[in-house]
């Protein structure tokens, strides 16, 4: 069994509005030294996979024909071998 | 002529969407997303707007694996006249039938309300029954900013398949970009509800001539 950790974000061309207004949110908490904030997603796969190699694969696979979408966000991962 | 509404689970337009169809002779018919039945009996499809399996991941990303979607491909690229209105748009852009993507609005919220349209094409299927330059029309939506990198943007513009603009922008679309369409020019997507548009009752019929373009459009086609 192997275990995914994807992080997915938006390009840094690309507008993310929350993460402004979450900006905004943080200045008036009055911590004024924020300068930036993304906010992206968080996803962790459990999957069965012959090897590392194939794991990969699939979480590649998979992140660019769902878990993205390839106009505007971007992605990166790690995954390690857990105990099913 | 046929149309047909597709039913997505949480589709909240659908009703509307039947009505104006019904109301201004495209006789219309209803089907599950979950069908896999073929849709070569219709001449136009509609998408409507809603929350399509609770736009879990991004608006319409979950929808576009739906079996009628198969279907939906096929009459698109046999040039039948394929319209997503809303979460139909949104749909529409997920599944690669249209380029770019909805996004959440410049400012975080919901916008409810009418806004003034540029008809920026007026010889489309869509809208070769408009003689005004703007109409009015109702928007609802959280997620309808439309992006898309320059180069996309670019050939939009060079081909003609921006049909709608805002004359405000209300969500920070690029190009103030409301609707458009795929290159062969069959496929519409838009973010504004012309369905809501079309009873002198409910005080606004600007709507009306958008459903008269596309009767228009199947006719010349001479499909019936």
């Amino acid at each position: 069994m192997y275990l995914a950790k994807i992080k997915v974000t938006y390009k840094p061309s690309v507008l993310d509005p929350q993460g402004e207004v979450i900006k905004s949110a943080l200045h008036r908490l009055d911590y004024e030294t924020v300068e930036q904030v993304v906010q992206g997603k968080y996803f962790e796969v459990k999957l069965t996979a012959s090897d590392l190699e194939d794991a990969k694969q699939l979480i590649e696979s998979m992140a660019e024909a769902l878990l993205i979408n390839q106009n505007t966000e971007t992605y990166d991962y790690t995954v390690e071998e857990v105990e099913g | 002529m046929k149309s047909v509404v597709v039913r997505f689970p949480g589709s909240n337009c659908d009703e509307d969407m039947y009505y104006a169809l019904k109301d201004l002779g495209l006789a219309p018919e209803f089907i599950s997303a979950q069908s896999d039945a073929s849709l070569d009996e219709y001449d136009a499809i509609f998408l409507p707007g809603g929350f399509s399996y609770g736009d879990y991941l991004r608006t319409g990303a979950i929808a576009r694996f739906s079996p009628i979607m198969a279907a939906v491909q096929t009459a698109a690229a046999q040039g039948k006249i394929v319209v997503g209105i809303c979460n139909g748009f949104q749909i529409l852009t997920e599944s690669g039938l249209l380029p770019g993507q909805l996004m959440m609005n410049e400012v975080p919220g919901f916008i409810c309300d009418e806004t003034e349209l540029v008809i920026n094409q007026k010889t489309s299927a869509f809208t070769n029954a408009y003689t005004a330059e703007q109409i009015l029309v109702p928007v609802a939506h959280a997620d309808g900013r439309y992006y898309a990198d320059a180069e996309t943007l670019q050939r939009l513009e060079d081909q003609n398949q921006i049909v709608f603009k805002y004359a405000e922008n209300l969500n920070g679309s690029e190009n103030r970009i409301a609707g458009i369409t795929n290159e062969q020019g069959n496929v519409l997507g838009m973010m504004p509800h012309p369905e809501r548009a079309v009873e002198t009752l409910l005080g606004n019929t600007d709507g009306q001539n958008f459903f008269k373009s596309i009767l228009a459009t199947v006719a010349a086609q001479g499909v019936n």
